[in-house]
């Protein structure tokens, strides 16, 4: 609460700078950019890996885990599993840890506006 | 092992009648459903973004129609049905992407933009040469997918319902360029939305029932599947190896070219998804951003879940068609999963395998339709509130006005599809779906991201990266296998090729990015209080004052 934005001057884009400016905000962009960039880097990396096996190391692919189901198909079923499970977390991340305060600091931001354009009056 | 059959010497009468039957009940109530909406349509927010009134599973379901295209559906399971595991491979990158769309897009833009992806592009940049390169890519992105689509759905059609000669492909094409105008002009966004949802509905139900019938051909048993798969692909004089049919390298992996060519690919489907202007819009047809979340959740449950049931559909139409049939009745496979739901319904002369048959073919048919209007509506959309509205009439058109531009652009857009559908009609132009993805990888999504995080960004990085990354991904395309110096190429009489690659990602989005950051580093800064950034950074993440 250490930085709600203090007296609104000129109307309009002055409260989005203050709120840029404060502390919850940089707050609520490290939540999303620690979850978003760093996860996002990790699936394409994922991704290319299986990539690159499935084109340069067709020996290990091949390789029979049970029955006709090989190292291959397996990584493949890994690869939409692991879209599920990043998707779910993700959203279970944005519910919880994100979404609350971007509500709380929207509500502070547009009363500014409101209030800067009121005052301009 | 099975009744040699050709698609085309079915009994043709019998299940033409049924498919365009069916084809026509879908037509009808997507026409009826259509108008309706366009009854409740007043005024932009209607036209553009469906009234923003869509629920996340709604619009999950029509993002799911809007992306799953025939050359998904019937492309995909034709690929696996042909080149095994490679052509799952495919359908993996499709899905993927859809997590860059997730993470980084979809909410960020709902927050920021109005209606279209050059609202959020323009946000802090100099408003008129910024839409204007916005409209471009969105344009040509739509256009190239459009033709594809178009010329697809001809060829596609006339083999499903044995029609042979020109005359009947290019009738098709006007046929199916009309609705789409229809659903477009008159429905807006929101009858667009519902003929997605209806299509999404039909595509699933179709492929489940496909799905099961295989899975109980094989007792749910999927090494079964596998093994039968692998060993009747390995038949007869057409036959391939059966463990490179499980683990690889029939299609990409016949030398370092095609190899490297499959990087590029892949990168270009995951990056692409989220630049693809079609999908960027449906993000406005939802209340919030985090109905916008909801939306891809459930559109990534759909799409995954699809894409898993084509593994099916591929191996089973491996394992119970020859191959030899596969290839004769359409050389890239395109009709294997209706060969298959032929064959799974009971085969040469039942009449379970013509109802299956004519369902499978109504359902495609369906899924070219609404893809094909979900692009002319983007690029339509585009065209009125980016070029009209903001640069020709310079904000100052009304929305009625707005409005009507959006009709006629849609007409036209319509129109210049057809034509270049007819013109194109005996060109293989399969390759500019990937050209589509590539394009958007490269100009769309790099000045996406710049203007989202990165707070030097200019009107300079902004042109340079969506008119480079576009310009080099064209000129690649243009120079490489796809468009001549091969037997399948577009042109396969010239060969002016010297690019070895046919999709050019690997160069063109690397090339899309360097450009943005270059333009921007090597002009003034706009936005040096940085006053721009702070508000359209505030708005994107928290949703304040958005649309």
């Amino acid at each position: 609460m250490s930085t709600a934005p203090p007296t609104p001057s000129p109307p309009g884009n002055g409260s989005y700078v203050r709120m840029q400016e404060s502390e919850d905000f940089a707050e609520l962009r490290r939540r999303f950019r620690t979850f978003a960039f760093p996860v996002t880097i990790g699936f394409t990396a994922w991704y290319l890996l299986y990539v690159l096996l499935s084109n340069y190391a067709g020996d290990f692919m091949a390789k029979k885990l049970f029955g006709n189901i090989n190292v291959a198909f397996v990584l493949g079923l890994a690869q939409f599993l692991t879209t599920f499970l990043i998707a779910w977390w993700y959203a279970r991340h944005a519910n919880a840890k994100f979404d609350p305060e971007a509500d709380r600091l929207r509500a502070v931001v547009e009363a500014d506006v409101e209030h800067a354009s009121e005052d301009a009056r | 092992m099975n009744a040699a059959f050709q698609l085309a010497a079915v009994d043709t009468t019998d299940h033409r009648t049924l498919i365009v039957s069916l084809f026509s009940v879908f037509v009808a109530i997507t026409l009826v459903i259509t108008v309706l909406a366009g009854r409740r349509t007043k005024d932009a927010t209607d036209y553009y973004a469906g009234g923003r009134s869509f629920t996340a599973f709604q619009n999950g379901l029509a993002v799911s129609g809007d992306y799953m295209s025939a050359a998904s559906f019937l492309g995909i399971a034709g690929a696996i049905a042909l080149f095994g595991y490679d052509g799952f491979l495919y359908s993996i990158g499709f899905l993927v992407a859809w997590l860059v769309a997730l993470l980084l897009v979809a909410e960020p833009l709902r927050n920021a933009g109005r209606f279209t992806m050059g609202d959020v592009l323009a946000y802090r940049m100099r408003q008129r040469p910024v839409r204007t390169a916005a409209g471009v890519s969105t344009i040509v992105v739509s256009i190239f997918y459009l033709l594809a689509q178009m010329v697809g759905a001809g060829a596609l059609v006339a083999l499903l319902l044995g029609i042979s000669g020109d005359t009947g492909k290019n009738l098709i094409v006007v046929f199916v360029g009309v609705i789409m105008i229809l659903y477009v002009t008159i429905g807006g966004m929101k009858g667009t939305t519902w003929v997605q949802i209806v299509k999404a509905l039909l595509l699933i139900g179709g492929t489940i029932l496909i799905t099961i019938l295989v899975l109980a051909k094989f007792h749910f048993n999927i090494s079964d599947l596998l093994g039968a798969a692998a060993a009747n692909a390995s038949e007869g004089k057409d036959g391939v190896d059966a463990g490179q049919f499980l683990s690889g390298g029939l299609q990409y992996g016949l030398n370092s070219t095609t190899k490297l060519d499959f990087v590029s690919l892949g990168i270009a489907l995951v990056l692409g998804t989220a630049g693809l202007p079609h999908i960027l819009i449906r993000f406005y047809t939802v209340p919030t951003a985090k109905t916008a979340r909801k939306s891809v959740l459930w559109a990534i449950g759909i799409i995954g879940g699809f894409y898993l049931m084509t593994i099916a559909l591929g191996f089973g139409a491996a394992a119970l068609i020859d191959r030899a049939d596969i290839i004769s009745s359409n050389a890239a496979g395109n009709t294997a999963a209706p060969l298959l739901a032929y064959e799974i319904g009971g085969g040469d002369g039942s009449s379970g395998g013509a109802i299956l048959l004519a369902v499978i073919s109504a359902v495609a048919f369906a899924t070219i339709l609404a893809v094909v209007a979900g692009l002319t509506l983007a690029s339509s959309s585009s065209f009125a509130h980016d070029i009209y509205a903001n640069v020709i009439r310079k904000g100052k058109a009304t929305e009625r006005e707005e409005v009507n531009a959006a009709r006629m652009s849609a007409i036209a857009i319509g129109a210049v599809a057809i034509l270049l559908g007819v013109f194109a009609g005996k060109l293989n132009v399969a390759g500019l779906v990937a050209l589509a993805f590539a394009v958007a990888a490269s100009a769309n999504l790099p000045t996406i991201l710049y203007s989202l995080f990165w707070k030097r960004f200019n009107t300079t990085g902004a042109l340079w990266s969506i008119y480079g990354g576009l310009t080099v991904s064209v000129v690649l395309v243009l120079f490489s296998k796809v468009v001549s110096g091969d037997p399948a190429a577009m042109f396969p009489d010239v060969d002016f090729h010297w690019f070895p690659l046919k999709n050019p990602g690997l160069i063109s989005i690397p090339a899309g990015f360097l450009f943005g950051w270059l333009g921007s580093i090597l002009s003034k800064p706009e936005d040096e209080d940085g006053k721009k950034f702070a508000e359209l950074e505030v708005r994107s993440l928290t949703g304040a004052g958005a649309h």
